[in-house]
């Protein structure tokens, strides 16, 4: 097929061909067609079905408006359902598909859906399906999903980058007709920054659709002239091919860029789009205007087209919808079409103008447009033979953004819609036919007049220039909604398949309201928000109900503009890239040693060091804890929070930010601190050590490095201002590694410069020191494994030659390295929580830790913590568990039952929070929460779990399985 | 330098190092830096003034750097200050700065809490303005600010022109030049 429908004129590009398919079969169009003006041009009406019904429809737009003309673009992973044909610029190659048929676009057999109309009335979901009640979930619900959607998903991974950026300038101008681009003119010429967006991707808006002069030359012509004055700026952005999508609040819109929409594929190294949050002081709306159709009987046929577009189609595209073409309209706009197809050489068959009395009752042809029947004002009633229907039923001015913030437009008699109401977001005004003017003049005026006002705001004094000249015909216009003839069906949302009729049913059944109209029969509700057609919907209703359409109201539009696809918002946060990672400073070491890393937080720790042989995570665990205990092991504990905490109120703030007291620590000395939160839950732990008179080193558990540094710091600001105290992390700048066991002293004497012995730096010692003949460090004599351990510290950048250092000088005592499983391991047999028992509901008291709650001071959380229902002496209590058999394994998570007890609620004793197999004890261990824990040692109990079926007669011990006296760590 | 046997690897876990040039864009790891934070005691803010004064390091105003012969500053909150100065010189730089301001000030060392990323093209901005939030177009030369790029928090500093520096979390370093990376092929 060639292009039958192809006329003269249009801004298309004639000489470069391309070639493209739909649903298999090969066209041909042109540079600067979309889409739906290519098939067209080759004679294609049918492009899709409907969502409900599966009703054979066409474009009844040419812009993002389109609710019918939805298909699959492109193919393989690439293939994007939905996609408006009427925007989908053509390229070469392009290859799209009908959607929402089977088994093909012509004969689809769901299209049964429209023979049984009756019972897919609006609600029907609320009525049908009710009985038998069992089948809602098994069998309806299931087939009513199988039913719903429109296109289908590749489900292949998306093969494109999208990006993200931010912007900013003084003036954003949303769309560039006639309106924007007087209104970037002005702006521009006076030197403030501008944003100018367009969906499109021609500048111009209808100056590109229609045939009016301005400034003497064609409306394209003057557009084109005036983007070329803007591109000549340096203070001004053009962006073709963006929509801005939302208000948001302080000034910020989101705009979407597509790149790379309009090629095959993206460049290499290109996103496909790019999602910009645009941060302005004023912003201009010229986003012009919707037309809207007329309901009659059948009048969504493929070849019905809403006027302005079928003469956009002609005068842009060089595209008539039909042979012959008819015309229905209830204002004068809408005979433009017919002049101007006329002019075109296009065979008007009829003009049906409703302000005569004339309507058009209903049509014919099954998959596209063949006649009309038209009533007289006289009541004869005759039937037409069209190949295309141009209907207009008035414009609706683009109010959508300016909703974004809740703002309710305002209905306007003249025009016969809604325009922007007052109260819309911030520094926003509309212009032109956004704000309901309609003529070129106008538009042009009133994009002249708000420049300089908003440059009057910016305290830029502009005067007024000579306007283009442009026409200037006022808006005559007779609202006419429905036509009130027939018994069929009219549609009102072409999109969802909402029709009078669901209005009426709506009406009928006491939904009045528009917001119940609007969720009963789903008007507006589908991905085009009811462009065409929510006007039409409650100005029906308010025909119905005998209230005027300013009494009725609108529902009112939420971003997005038009729809975003998913991948879009995500931007580069996918898979792996959805956050970034943080490295340890011996990862790269580790990396060399084949460790197995885990997550934690964003940091990658090493969790164990497989060895030549070792088949299971187990054997290597076991490993490095036996070999830690009986010689010396090492770990990176880097990821640890570290925060400098200096001022001559440090020891005060900390005995404020700790239940325990830091203030009288000796200098060079280490305590263990416990943090509670206002309501005296415990916040975190970690050691803290005091460097100076006046400086402390404090760590944290490595999850609450950030959570623990903001507290401090609003501490510091908001509650103890008066304080001198300043903060700063150091978490990255030191390289930090735990030595632990009998060796460690060893070890660590042969790299650090001074002495290290048990007199010259005891248990809980700090300071700082020297290695390797002269770098810097820090060295804390801390344990967490229950060994004789320290924790040294050196600049990060020394991290990686440290670690290789320590393990060479190591050889001669097996030392070993050691990952978070074998760290965890140790802790437990030791008997210290870690974050499964810091989990935001215990107390010191659960812990074991009451003590250590000094009632000497004032601190975060100390009176709180005193509270009776938290210090119930038969409340949890830390507690150690063996099974009694020990070769049976244990289940973190399981719950205490006493013995014979059911296992009901009631019964809960309490739930092991950490497992772990001891290589040491030669069995698994766990610690627990359990009532009365304390007064329960030596009792045996069960450890359910419901969830793994295990249940395991288990004996209660102290938690500290190893070293209970602690002669290992002070030795 | 210090004089020891450890030899030090720089944030990307090489030896030296990184430079890239992507299009237009020449992105430089910057390793030799020597950073640490300076913060006046309660009440010392005239002190601090003084002895930087005398120390001839420039205190930056709000949201900027102030460039010095030795030392340069930028702003990190009310009354606290990033020194810059050059490492192969002044690796011990809190050392050297707790000498100078003794207990006006706290000192920490920032030297390796940070990995610093300096990008140079005659336009930085198309690549900035994927990057972060910050109006790198308007502010002045000199102005420096935190923000975040993709979930990392930084400081960027704009140099000159043609020169704009980015501060991140040293750990999170490989995962910032992949961003900067991709971003400046997206360009």
């Amino acid at each position: 097929m060639t292009e039958i429908n192809r006329i003269k004129g249009g801004l298309i590009d004639r000489s470069q061909t391309l070639n493209f398919s739909f649903d298999g079969k090969s066209y041909a169009g042109h540079a600067g067609d979309t889409l739906a003006s290519a098939l067209l041009a080759n004679g294609v009406r049918l492009m899709g079905r409907s969502f409900k019904y599966h009703r054979p429809r066409g474009p009844l737009s040419a812009g993002s408006e389109e609710p019918n003309a939805l298909v699959e673009l492109r193919s393989g992973a690439r293939q994007e359902p939905n996609t408006r044909a009427t925007v989908a610029e053509l390229f070469d190659g392009l290859v799209a598909n009908s959607q929402n048929r089977w088994p093909s676009l012509a004969f689809d057999a769901l299209a049964i859906n429209d023979c049984l109309s009756n019972f897919f009335a609006a609600g029907f979901y609320y009525k049908t399906f009710m009985w038998p009640k069992a089948f809602w979930e098994k069998v309806y619900e299931p087939l009513i999903r199988r039913a719903a959607g429109l296109g289908s998903m590749s489900k292949l991974e998306d093969p494109d980058q999208y990006d993200k950026g931010f912007l900013h300038c003084d003036l954003l101008i949303i769309g560039a007709g006639p309106a924007g681009l007087m209104a970037a003119l002005i702006a521009a010429r006076a030197g403030v920054r501008v944003i100018l967006a367009d969906e499109d991707f021609r500048f111009g808006g209808r100056l590109n659709a229609e045939t009016f002069e301005v400034a003497g030359t064609t409306g394209a012509d003057w557009a084109a002239a005036t983007v070329a004055e803007l591109a000549s700026l340096d203070n001004v952005r053009l962006m073709l091919r963006t929509t801005v999508v939302g208000a948001f609040d302080h000034g910020i819109y989101s705009a979407v860029e597509r790149v790379s929409d309009h090629l095959a594929e993206p460049l290499p190294g290109k996103p496909r789009q790019t999602l910009w949050r645009i941060y302005t002081k004023h912003t201009i709306l010229a986003g012009g205007a919707t037309e809207r159709p007329i309901a009659f009987e059948n009048n969504d046929r493929p070849g019905i087209v809403l006027a302005g577009s079928v003469r956009a189609y002609a005068n842009r595209w060089g595209v008539t919808v039909g042979d012959k073409v008819a015309v229905f309209t209830n204002n004068a706009d809408g005979l433009r079409t017919a002049d101007d197809l006329k002019t075109k050489g296009v065979n008007v068959v009829a003009v049906i103008d409703s302000r005569n009395g004339d309507e058009v009752i209903n049509s014919s042809g099954r998959l596209g447009l063949k006649s009309i029947t038209i009533r007289k004002a006289n009541g004869t009633i005759e039937t037409v033979e069209a190949t295309a229907l141009a209907v207009s039923g008035g414009w609706n001015p683009n109010v959508n953004i300016t909703s974004h913030h809740r703002s309710k437009p305002i209905w306007n008699d003249t025009i016969a819609a809604f325009v922007p109401g007052k109260d819309g977001p911030k520094n926003l005004t509309s212009v032109g036919a956004a704000n309901g003017v309609f003529s070129t003049h106008g538009a042009l005026q009133s994009g002249q007049a708000q420049a300089i006002a908003t440059l009057a705001e910016l305290g830029l004094k502009i005067k007024s220039t000579v306007l283009p000249k442009a026409e200037d015909a006022p808006v005559s216009i007779k609202p006419l909604w429905h036509v009130n003839f027939g018994k069929g069906r009219a549609w009102i949302d072409l999109q969802n398949d909402v029709t009078v009729k669901d209005v009426k049913l709506a009406h009928q059944e006491n939904f009045a309201s528009v917001e119940h109209l609007k969720r009963y029969t789903t008007l507006g509700m589908a991905t085009d928000q009811g462009k065409t057609g929510n006007v039409l919907g409650l100005a029906i209703m308010s025909e119905l109900t005998g209230q005027s359409i300013p009494e009725t109201g609108t529902t009112i539009y939420r971003p997005p503009y038009t729809p975003v696809a998913m991948a879009t918002l995500a931007g580069r946060s996918r898979g792996k890239e959805f956050k970034p990672f943080r490295l340890t400073p011996s990862h790269h070491w580790a990396k060399e040693q084949g460790a197995i890393f885990v997550e934690v937080g964003m940091w990658l720790r090493a969790q164990w060091f497989p060895r030549a042989g070792e088949t299971h995570w187990r054997q290597s665990v076991d490993r490095e804890v036996l070999a830690t205990r009986k010689s010396v092991g090492i770990c990176d504990v880097t990821t640890l929070g570290k925060i400098d905490i200096q001022g001559t109120d440090a020891g005060a703030f900390l005995d404020k930010v700790y239940a325990n007291t830091f203030s009288t620590l000796a200098i060079g000395k280490c305590r263990y601190g416990l943090m509670l939160r206002e309501d005296g839950i415990v916040y975190d732990d970690g050691t803290t050590a005091r460097m100076g008179q006046h400086e402390y080193v404090m760590t944290t558990t490595t999850a609450n490095a950030v959570t623990v540094f903001r507290h401090l710091e609003f501490v510091r600001q908001c509650l103890y201002p008066d304080m001198d105290v300043q903060l700063i992390s150091t978490t990255e700048a030191w390289a930090q590694y735990s030595v632990a066991g009998p060796n460690a002293r060893k070890l660590l004497s042969k790299i650090v410069d001074q002495d290290i012995s048990d007199a010259a730096f005891p248990y809980m010692g700090a300071g700082n020191i020297t290695v390797c003949g002269g770098l810097r460090a820090r060295l804390f004599r801390i344990s967490f494994s229950g060994e004789l351990a320290y924790e040294i510290a050196v600049p990060t950048r020394y991290g990686d030659a440290l670690i290789r250092t320590l393990m060479e000088q190591g050889k001669e005592f097996d030392a070993i390295v050691y990952g978070t499983e074998t760290l965890g391991v140790m802790r437990i047999e030791k008997g210290h929580v870690a974050g499964n028992e810091l989990n935001g509901q215990s107390t010191a008291l659960n812990m074991g830790l009451g003590k250590m709650v000094s009632k000497k001071k004032d601190a975060i959380g100390v009176a709180l913590s005193q509270r009776e229902g938290m210090n119930d002496a038969n409340g949890y209590r830390l507690v150690g568990v063996k099974p009694v058999n020990k070769t049976q394994a244990l289940t973190a998570g399981s719950h205490f039952l006493a013995k014979g007890a059911e296992p009901v609620l009631a019964n809960d004793g309490g739930w092991l929070t950490s497992m772990i197999y001891s290589p040491h004890i030669g069995s698994h261990i766990a610690l627990g929460y359990l009532k009365a824990g304390d007064q329960k040692i030596g009792q045996r109990m069960r450890a359910v779990n419901f969830l793994n079926k295990t249940d395991v007669e288990v004996e209660i011990v102290s938690p500290h399985f190893f070293d209970p006296e602690g002669e290992r760590l002070r030795g | 330098m210090a004089n020891h046997a450890l030899k030090s690897m720089t944030a990307l876990g090489a030896a030296t190092p990184t430079v890239l040039n992507i299009g237009t864009y020449r992105i430089t790891e910057c390793f030799d830096v020597a950073l640490a934070s300076l913060a006046s005691r309660r009440g010392r803010e005239n002190d601090v003034a003084k002895l930087a004064a005398k120390a001839r390091i420039p205190l930056a105003a709000p949201s900027h750097l102030a460039a010095g012969k030795t030392f340069n500053s930028f702003w990190l909150s009310p009354a606290q200050w990033m020194i810059e100065a050059d490492f192969t010189k002044h690796e011990d730089i809190a050392a050297e700065l707790k000498s100078l301001f003794g207990d006006a000030a706290s000192i920490t060392e920032q030297t390796d809490a940070w990995v610093r990323f300096d990008v140079a093209a005659e336009n930085p901005l198309p690549l900035f303005e994927r990057l972060c939030n910050v109006d790198l177009a308007t502010v002045p030369i000199g102005f420096a600010s935190r923000t975040v790029i993709e979930h990392i928090g930084c400081y960027v500093i704009k140099r000159s022109a043609k020169d704009i520096t980015i501060y991140a979390p040293r750990s999170s370093a490989q995962s910032l030049l992949h961003a900067i990376e991709v971003t400046a092929n997206s360009v």
